[in-house]
């Protein structure tokens, strides 16, 4: 017998990893989760049978996501995250020793839930004394704060389903607010690729273009996600991660890390022609 | 609380074994089951055109029902607790005109506020009635009008003891209901009858602790926008009646001017719908209520917006209020209702219901979500934020009282020319002027245009109302009648 898991990447591109076994299954208020484990990528799981993270790579995103805005500002103390269910962001964070306190902001309870019994690889650190855990909507969380954070981390599913509402301009707008005259927002960013995560990619790039004065997008190679090329956005009211990068501080906090170096975090930025076409294009 | 028989959807079910029968079309509509329309049956789905058919023996007729359509007018007349329910797809603007005309003739007089839609004045103008206006009073802190007060309600009456019909909003746009059962006693013991646009009140028929509704009331009709809040395709809507009235003369009242080609995407949604309702509308608007109470708590706490509800509630002129309503006050913010719509459209990519001077207005219904009320909310927490400015110099009334100079249909009727509207001040308005939504008209045919009324149109305009209603279609012009 043969059990594949597929991903319908586009209406005519189909993504497969064979599976050994489909360990869970269960419908939230939100979502169906699933979690498989395969031979390739070890454990992985998946939101309305969409890829989030696999055992194999998930140290690229969670490496990206975090690093670059830390070497960016080794000063960061107080960090929001909204998403990021599977605890990998926050185990990256957690190994910054500066860092006095972690929000992290999850709609989905049973995400975490069934990420602590399966994915103990990401889920690790969710029990670190300075991370406090929400379960709340994040737009919603993120309404009433106020020149409070230094980082806020946007580690959201796409935006349909119960991550629309994190691409929105409202919470972009928010998120201004929320952060201190230094702060910095980080968020998934889509993909160029394929058309549709193009359009979000666009969206989400024109929104934050108009509220925060530095505004860049970087990049990285996540093989199980759609297309493989995979976007973050960095906006922030004051640092710019290519001139304000603190390579010496970085370097000297000794963090062994997988992807992450600060010679990637200077090439990160450099984007294809074509991406940054669609992003200078990027209107409505 | 209801029988089984709910449970049935007759025009539905005959749909469906239509359907399944494969029957050979020689009949209209052409596009035969849209094969002869690729494009609109790529656009809309092959299910959809395939329903898309006339009257016929197993489907029934809408303007002569026998079977299937009977059958459901005879079920949805069950849910909502009436003598009779009509089946109506010229929209609840055709109910509003049907109740009117089916109980005024030429030169008879009916007691309204003026804050009615616009359907109801449009009714005049084609029967002949005369209005006798009560002025429905005004929230001076909200700028908006509220309901119909009993003792305003009173003093017509003895003024006008010949007139044949009281008619009333349950609820306004607002969400503000007057006292139904009071007005209708009212009524009844001066022999008047009691007509009700209750183009959004659907969910007082299903929800718990909502406000009473005009068949409960004992009102002798209700022009029921079911789609409005109950889930049904747009255009389709219930015209209820008590026992006081005669179906047969009702009907023949409606197929004056109903089409003979009754669609059955509507009529089907109202079946489907009134299925839907009659088995499961008190959880569901038990859920509308409580995102609507949920969205106005969080509304509050942004401070400067004010999302008012019961609190409201006087006894009289705001008898009750509706709860799935999500009425917020923007004035104190320093922006213009209408303001706040627009950027909530243009930068936000969320469409409400209305905006007017002072107020905006989100439809909470059957078909809401959580997360899309957080994005509401949030974004108007971002539009204080961004936009707030001082309030100085914003007008604060909205209801203007008419002076009405001679009848709805004489004025539409009369010889007329157009002037500006800038120097129209003293004359007599032939046609109407209203913004949209909410379709109340600021003038009306007949009644005297002032200068508070130009001053209103300007102001409306300049903050972005959609105003519509003359013949001019860039609203410059207004036709007078000459006198």
């Amino acid at each position: 017998m043969e059990l594949w898991y597929t991903e319908q990447h586009t209406d005519n591109v189909r993504f497969s990893i064979k599976v050994d076994k489909h360990l869970y299954t269960g419908q939230s208020e939100f979502q169906r989760i699933d979690v498989f484990k395969s031979k390739e990528f070890g454990t992985f799981f998946t939101l309305d049978g969409l890829m989030m993270v696999t055992e194999k790579d998930e140290f690229i995103y969670h490496d990206m996501i975090v690093h670059v805005p830390m070497a960016t500002n080794p000063k960061i103390k107080n960090v929001l995250v909204i998403g990021a269910g599977d605890g990998g962001t926050v185990r990256e964070l957690t190994r910054y020793d500066s860092i006095e306190n972690i929000d992290m902001v999850e709609i989905d309870k049973l995400v975490v839930d069934v990420c602590r019994e399966h994915l103990p690889q990401t889920a690790c650190k969710l029990d670190d004394p300075r991370v406090q855990l929400y379960f709340e909507d994040g737009l919603k969380f993120v309404r009433s704060k106020e020149n409070t954070y230094d980082l806020i981390i946007v580690d959201s599913t796409d935006p349909f389903g119960p991550g629309e509402g994190l691409f929105t301009k409202e919470f972009y707008g928010n998120c201004f607010k929320a952060l201190k005259d230094d702060g910095i927002l980080v968020n998934q960013h889509e993909s160029p690729y394929y058309e549709g995560y193009a359009k979000s990619m666009q969206r989400a790039h024109k929104r934050i273009r108009e509220f925060f004065p530095v505004c860049r997008v970087y990049q990285a190679h996540i093989p199980t996600y759609p297309s493989g090329h995979w976007l973050f956005g960095f906006a922030s009211k004051k640092y710019d991660p290519l001139i304000d990068v603190d390579e010496l501080a970085w370097n000297s906090l000794g963090l062994q890390t997988k992807y992450y170096n600060t010679e990637i975090h200077k090439g990160c930025f450099a984007l294809p022609n074509y991406v940054r076409d669609l992003l200078n294009g990027a209107e409505d | 609380m209801y029988s089984h028989k709910q449970e049935k959807a007759p025009i539905y079910e005959a749909l469906l074994k239509h359907k399944s029968m494969r029957v050979v079309p020689f009949d209209v509509p052409g596009h035969k089951q849209g094969r002869g329309n690729p494009e609109l049956r790529e656009f809309l789905g092959e299910k959809c055109l395939s329903v898309d058919v006339n009257a016929m023996k197993p489907l029934d007729n809408l303007g002569h029902p026998v079977s299937v359509i009977k059958e459901a007018e005879e079920l949805a007349a069950d849910a909502f607790g009436a003598h009779h329910a009509f089946f109506m797809v010229n929209g609840t603007t055709s109910a509003v005109q049907a109740m009117i005309m089916s109980v005024c003739k030429q030169g008879d007089k009916i007691i309204m506020p003026r804050n009615v839609h616009k359907s109801a004045i449009n009714a005049l103008i084609i029967c002949g009635a005369i209005p006798v206006y009560v002025n429905p009073g005004v929230n001076k802190k909200l700028g908006i009008p509220l309901g119909m007060s009993t003792e305003e309600v009173k003093r017509a009456i003895e003024r006008n003891p010949e007139a044949k019909a009281i008619f009333i909003n349950n609820p306004t746009y607002y969400g503000v209901c007057s006292d139904l059962k009071m007005i209708t006693q009212l009524a009844h013991q001066n022999n008047m009858l009691v007509l009700v646009d209750e183009a959004h009140g659907t969910h007082f028929y299903f929800g718990e602790d909502m406000p009473v509704s005009a068949m409960a009331a004992g009102a002798d009709m209700a022009a029921v926008s079911m789609h409005k809040t109950g889930g049904s395709l747009s255009q389709s809507s219930f015209l209820l009646i008590g026992k006081r009235l005669s179906i047969g003369h009702v009907r023949q009242i409606i197929n004056l001017t109903q089409t003979t080609s009754g669609s059955y995407l509507l009529l089907s949604s109202l079946d489907i719908s009134r299925r839907n309702l009659a088995l499961d509308g008190k959880n569901i608007f038990a859920k509308a209520t409580a995102l609507a109470e949920y969205g106005r708590e969080e509304i509050n706490k942004i401070g400067g917006y004010y999302a008012f509800s019961t609190e409201l509630i006087n006894g009289d002129s705001v008898f009750d209020f509706d709860r799935t309503k999500l009425s917020v006050h923007t004035r104190e913010i320093g922006l213009a209702g209408v303001e706040v719509y627009d950027i909530l459209r243009d930068d936000y990519d969320i469409q409400i219901e209305f905006g007017d001077i002072g107020n905006i207005l989100a439809i909470i219904s059957v078909g809401d979500r959580a997360l899309a009320l957080e994005r509401l909310v949030s974004s108007l927490a971002e539009i204080k934020r961004r936009y707030m400015k001082d309030k100085t110099g914003m007008l604060d009334y909205e209801y203007i009282n008419p002076q009405v100079v001679i009848p709805p249909q004489q004025a539409f009727y009369s010889e007329q020319h157009s002037v500006s509207i800038k120097a129209s001040a003293g004359y007599t308005s032939g046609e109407f002027v209203m913004a949209y939504p909410p379709g109340i008209p600021i003038l009306a045919p007949g009644e005297r245009i002032t200068e508070e009324i130009i001053d209103y149109i300007a102001y409306s305009k300049e903050k972005g109302s959609f105003l519509t209603g003359t013949e001019d279609m860039s609203i410059e012009n207004i036709r007078i009648v000459e006198e």
